[in-house]
């Protein structure tokens, strides 16, 4: 090609147009590895003429792959079911989870459209005390929660257990970090406490909150209080390691230049220490959250707070020939938002880290 | 009586015209439990057919995990009352378990109980039953037939398990009573030791009622008496053979009642009066033209909130017919009972039945005199209440004045010997001489020192 070829300004601008979409493919690949969509990104850079081949190959490991193996599992899982009969019937498959899970939706639909009409008997109510001259009063809704009020009540319950394990376990993992003294204090109670089941933690929480918050009523009911707290105390071990490790492995040319400069402990930390340490805080705090998400299921059942893991235990209760199937519709949507959390999660990792040597 | 007509008077002038005449209520938002049991029908009647809403009460409806939990929460005043077995209130005034002074104004239901044992059981019970023209065992069927089974799971040296609800539910006395009504002895209890195994032939021990039908198909107990849908249930999922009702045990017995804390009605007794008013006209629902609202009831309880379980199994038994062995349904229109016969009214002589069976047991040490019995029944049991509460629901309309026992002096007409599998009468009026005539259990000065009777 030389410049005496007439549509050498053409194709160099295809070229450079081309280049640009690849640097924006690769920008957007970030964000798709956030959002698990990785497969994405192969198949724009096939159809923006990027060795397709190869482009196939990719796709073909992220995407169908993945897919043939859900697909297989539940060809498995639908053969295998009905070939165990329980007490409560078959074992549902795929089919018939779906089927519940199409039932809860209809029944949260129908629980909606009770408490639209609680709210207007309220209402009136009110309007008739209004009437008489005395004062109106805010009803709550006395019927039972909707699947996704339950689901709603253990996302709130994680993240107030998983926030009350950082604020605790940051600050004490900084310390152990920076302080050998202190990690040496630490760490055998570290140690002993965290492989204590939260089933283990239940009934001293319950009773020590049943001891504290002497009346009923407060901010929070007393069961979501004992479910966050168990929460905490399962979830904020992984925290507190990841940061103490992180704040002790800083680099030591780092230290010496808070040296130099007689850095104040505050501006140390704030500047210096929890910069370098993020990634590994971080790396922390995804694995509290996933410890937590599984705790607060089990803490859930015997507290008896209004989430996913009441309503897994009061189906079991019921045993009424649907059970079984709901519960499986649960477990998959614990399994669900549990993936969801971990992402939102990586997210914010990556938000905050830019290598992951530092 | 003072405060609850200034209150009416205060109120007359508010009187509108969609709701019942409104008492003037101390507290509106209440939260009362219950056990996933088919007989917690009236309070999920009275929320879901709207009488609580009527009475200017708002109540959230909480299912417990077992007994125990019910009853600590209300006596630590988490639940403002809650669906009890009748021996509750009385256990807890008398001192038995966690000491709380109880009240019931209100019986939420008779009968509504069964015992079923496993299939295994079932099978060696079988050759001892007589059978009828059609091959059918004949019913009532007596813990006689149970007696070579027991023998035989002795002489292999392995102990024969039942389960029940609760150390003073009416399950536990039910199932002790039909097992010494066939020569078993099923324990005693002692000041030391309560587990109420003290000399036993037959070991019982307790069991939430949902779990039951799992435990029995585990192998750890061989039988349980628990009431519905746990026995259906069984039948449904081909795990045990229900052998007799509570019904045929002794036709029309008490069961469940409404308890509350004592300071509870001192301190609201217009909203007791309203909750009271709200649990009568449910009763009356549930009863109504023939039993004509029994499937919608089903239907109510069969939602996950309430039993749960499924509508089926919950139906056979509150439209009158229960299903013994699969296949071998039969007519016990009376299974459950909620307004019919009195059947809400607190009876004195239903108290009493259940301390002298307390006390034929062991779970009260020493013997008391008439008196004593006459006088933890008032205490805990108030048809005072239930009466004006039943006394406003006929002025407003809402009830028949023939419906209620107005005159009753807190005792029934004594148990004639037919309606009991023993044929022992019962009248609540002489409990000691009561305890006399039964042939297993303590009996004049009794008591039980270590795993020895005395006296």
């Amino acid at each position: 090609m030389t410049t005496a070829d007439p549509n050498f300004t053409e194709t160099a601008d295809r070229e450079a147009r081309r280049a640009r979409l690849f640097t924006r493919i690769n920008a957007a690949d970030k964000w798709f590895q956030v959002l698990g969509l990785t497969w994405l990104t192969p198949m724009l850079r096939a159809a923006a003429g990027d060795n397709p081949r190869a482009q196939a190959k990719e796709v073909w490991r992220l995407l169908a792959v993945p897919l043939l193996a859900i697909a297989a599992f539940l060809l498995l899982w639908g053969v295998l079911a009905p070939r165990v009969q329980t007490s409560l019937g078959a074992v549902p498959g795929p089919a018939q989870v779906w089927e519940e899970a199409v039932n809860l939706h209809q029944d949260a639909q129908a629980k909606a459209v009770k408490r639209a009409e609680f709210q207007a008997k309220v209402d009136q109510l009110n309007a008739r005390l209004i009437a008489s001259g005395r004062e109106p009063k805010d009803r709550a809704y006395t019927g039972a929660p909707s699947y996704y009020q339950q689901i709603w009540t253990s996302i709130q319950t994680v993240f107030f257990g998983f926030l009350l394990a950082t604020v605790v376990a940051v600050p004490l993992g900084i310390l152990a970090g920076l302080s050998p003294t202190a990690n040496a204090g630490l760490n055998p109670l570290i140690q002993i406490f965290k492989p204590v089941s939260p089933l283990a933690w239940l009934p001293i929480v319950t009773m020590i909150v049943s001891a504290l918050a002497a009346t009923e009523g407060g901010l929070f009911p007393k069961s979501f209080i004992i479910s966050a707290v168990t929460v905490t105390l399962c979830s904020l071990w992984p925290t507190l390691i990841n940061t103490a490790l992180g704040v002790a492995s800083i680099d030591k040319d780092l230290v010496n230049v808070s040296k130099v400069l007689k850095m104040n402990t505050r501006t140390k930390i704030s500047k210096l220490v929890l910069p370098s340490a993020l990634p590994l805080i971080f790396t922390g705090l995804r694995l509290s959250l996933g410890v937590g998400w599984m705790v607060l299921i089990a803490a859930e059942m015997l507290a008896q707070n209004p989430g996913l893991g009441k309503f897994v235990w009061d189906e079991f209760q019921n045993g009424s020939s649907s059970s079984l199937a709901k519960i499986m519709v649960a477990v998959l949507t614990i399994g669900i938002i549990g993936f969801l959390l971990d992402r939102v999660m990586f997210a914010l990792q990556s938000l905050f880290t830019f290598t992951n040597n530092r | 009586m003072r405060k609850f007509l200034l209150g009416l008077a205060a109120t007359t002038a508010l009187v509108s015209p969609a709701f019942a005449e409104m008492l003037d209520l101390e507290k509106d938002e209440l939260t009362f439990g219950f056990i996933k049991l088919t007989d917690m029908a009236p309070l999920a009647v009275a929320y879901e057919q709207g009488y609580f809403f009527d009475e200017g009460l708002f109540v959230t409806l909480e299912a417990q995990a077992n007994w125990k939990v019910l009853l600590d929460g209300v006596i630590d005043g988490k639940l403002d009352g809650a669906h009890m077995l009748a021996g509750q209130p009385l256990a807890a005034t008398i001192g038995f378990g966690t000491e709380a002074h109880i009240i019931t104004p209100f019986s939420m239901d008779l009968n509504g109980n069964g015992i079923t044992v496993s299939n295994e059981v079932w099978e060696q019970m079988k050759p001892n039953i007589p059978a009828d023209a059609e091959g059918k065992p004949i019913h009532p069927i007596s813990a006689k037939a149970l007696a070579p089974v027991v023998e035989t799971y002795k002489n292999a040296g392995k102990p024969f398990n039942m389960g029940m609800v609760f150390p003073v539910s009416t399950h536990n006395y039910e199932l002790r009573y039909w097992l010494a009504a066939g020569g078993l002895h099923p324990g005693y209890y002692s000041k030391d030791n309560i587990s109420g195994q003290i000399g036993a032939d037959v070991l019982l021990s307790v069991t939430p009622p949902p779990q039951m039908p799992a435990t029995l198909e585990a192998g750890t107990i061989h039988g349980y008496c628990v009431g519905e849908p746990w026995n259906q249930q069984a039948v449904f999922k081909g795990i045990g053979v229900p052998v007799i009702t509570d019904y045929e045990l002794w036709k029309n017995n008490p069961e469940k009642v409404f308890g509350i804390t004592a300071e509870f009605a001192e301190q609201y007794p217009n909203t007791t009066l309203a909750v009271t008013k709200a649990l009568i006209r449910a009763a009356m629902w549930l009863d109504e033209n023939e039993n004509a609202n029994r499937m919608d009831a089903v239907e109510m309880l069969s939602r996950p909130e309430y039993v749960g379980a499924d509508a089926e199994v919950i139906a056979a038994s509150m439209t009158g017919t229960f299903e013994y062995e699969k296949g071998d349904k039969r007519e016990v229109p009376d299974f459950n009972v909620f307004f019919r016969y009195n059947a809400s009214y607190p009876f004195y002589s239903d108290a009493v039945w259940y301390l002298t069976q307390m006390r034929r047991w062991g779970q009260i040490g020493e013997p008391k005199l008439d008196s004593w019995y006459d006088e933890v029944a008032r205490d805990v049991y108030k048809p005072a209440i239930y009466l004006e509460a039943a006394r406003m629901l006929v002025d407003e309309g809402l009830a028949n004045e023939a419906d209620f026992p107005w005159d009753s002096d807190g005792y029934k007409a004594p148990t004639p010997a037919a309606d009991v599998i023993d044929g022992i009468a019962y009248d609540g009026k002489s409990p000691n001489a009561y305890l006399d005539s039964l042939p297993i259990g303590l009996k004049g000065d009794q008591v039980v020192v270590g795993t020895e009777l005395k006296g």
